[in-house]
């Protein structure tokens, strides 16, 4: 019977190949709107008005107080109580590049937030304005911390888009959740399911240590 | 919207929230210590010199950082029963939590007992103390208050994941949202209910843990 099961499921490898795609489509537009604006909460966080901050931090703690699966409901359920007709895929990839935005904007902030005091001051007394300071300065040498945490935050974006399978969206959980309909091993077929993600994510986690170890090193250096 | 906003709905389902609220409270708590014992066991097995241990512990840890939640809770959920095993969605779903939560605990907990310096260890071990004495006596008490903060992310972790178990039918807080959504077909008062609940949950254990770190600065400082 596993035998059957087994060629069954090889049968289906193209089903979950389709899933695969659109998992990557799902995380690749999320992870592009997601960076943007926590690119723009981060700095906001991070500059001295106090209102911006607060305003920012209520953002940020709504997400992550609350999980990600609520979110989506709210918004697959509730945007259309508001008129606002939204199909699956947008509902998903909207509220995942929200959610990320909160993590992402953190990861921002604290990376802005460790460059040391006496490099702004040094860009203020070079006479740079605001822009000029985070374009030359600070950002530059922000980007040292913020890079192996906002790839590990890449990496948890990728294993959130599994939920998004919950409300229709054709990705590699759901492809297994349909197929394991038809052929009832879970094991065999949510084994696959794990084959898949790990193919996808365990080379990002590399690249978080590689991008670790490369980073601490220049820091002690300098 | 807000005119329609149904307080008297969400006062009448009270008992359900508080059910889906306890529910909640308690499988995450049950989880955080199952996978305290897990996470411990993984990281004994990791930082051990035989291979005969660490590599099983690693592959362990590193399957599960790459592969999301949702699909190892459906790998059980789907999976045991495919192995003669019958287990209630309850059990399943602590399992697969526990799971999951023990290889981020393994990584907590290597983190904290590293955090001890080695000078620390070389006197214990100059001073005739053996592994165990060590490890009670100099490792454990200085790695424990640095492990806490990390250990009430976890549990916040573990409060949001547990969102993901009213997919399989255990009656929790986003499943008590679910059931006003399915039955009443108010989605708004559901789901913006149990997200103001979650938050209680959030604010909760993140006040816990700035209490727990100004009394480890106090310590520290004396």
């Amino acid at each position: 019977m596993w035998g059957y099961y087994t060629q069954q499921l090889i049968h289906s490898i193209p089903f979950f190949l389709k899933g695969l795609w659109m998992t990557i489509a799902v995380s690749l537009l999320s992870l592009i709107g997601g960076s943007l604006i926590g690119f723009f909460a981060g700095v906001g966080r991070a500059s001295r008005a106090r209102w911006l901050r607060r305003l920012l931090s209520v953002y940020v703690d709504s997400i992550r107080g609350t999980p990600f699966l609520v979110q989506l409901f709210i918004l697959f359920f509730i945007l259309p109580e508001l008129g606002i007709q939204i199909e699956a895929f947008p509902a998903a990839v909207l509220g995942l590049t929200i959610c990320s935005g909160a993590y992402i904007c953190e990861i921002f902030a604290s990376g802005i937030e460790a460059v040391p005091w006496g490099q702004r001051e040094a860009a203020i007394s070079t006479g740079l304005n605001r822009y000029q300071q985070l374009r030359f300065i600070i950002l530059p040498q922000a980007m040292r911390t913020i890079l192996p945490p906002l790839v590990g935050q890449y990496v948890l974006l990728i294993k959130d888009s599994s939920v998004v399978s919950v409300i229709g969206v054709l990705d590699v959980t759901r492809a297994g959740w349909l197929t394991v309909q038809r052929i009832p091993e879970g094991i065999l077929v949510f084994g696959l399911v794990g084959i898949l993600y790990f193919i996808i994510c365990y080379p990002l986690i590399h690249l978080v240590n590689y991008l670790e170890a490369r980073m601490t090193v220049q820091k002690f250096r300098l | 919207m807000l005119e329609y906003f149904n307080f008297r709905v969400i006062f009448e389902s009270y008992p359900l929230f508080m059910k889906g609220f306890l529910s909640t409270g308690w499988i995450s708590l049950i989880s955080l210590f199952l996978s305290l014992v897990v996470g411990t066991l993984a990281c004994a097995g990791r930082l051990s010199k035989s291979r005969f241990f660490s590599t099983p512990a690693a592959v362990y840890i590193e399957t599960i950082r790459s592969t999301p939640l949702l699909a190892q809770i459906y790998f059980f959920y789907f999976g045991l029963p495919s192995l003669g095993l019958r287990v209630p969605e309850l059990q399943t779903g602590i399992l697969a939590l526990t799971l999951n939560s023990g290889a981020y605990m393994a990584e907590i907990l290597r983190a904290g007992m590293q955090s001890v310096s080695t000078g620390q260890i070389e006197a214990g071990t100059s001073s005739g103390l053996n592994y165990f004495q060590r490890l009670r006596f100099i490792i454990l008490p200085q790695a424990i208050g640095v492990t806490i903060p990390p250990l009430l992310g976890q549990a916040i972790v573990l409060v949001k994941d547990s969102a993901l178990l009213s997919l399989i039918s255990v009656m929790e807080l986003t499943r008590a949202g679910q059931v006003l959504t399915s039955e009443r077909f108010m989605p708004a008062e559901g789901f913006f209910t149990v997200a103001v609940l979650y938050l209680i949950l959030y604010f909760m254990l993140k006040f816990l843990s700035i209490w727990w770190q100004k009394r480890l600065i106090f310590r520290q400082a004396v």
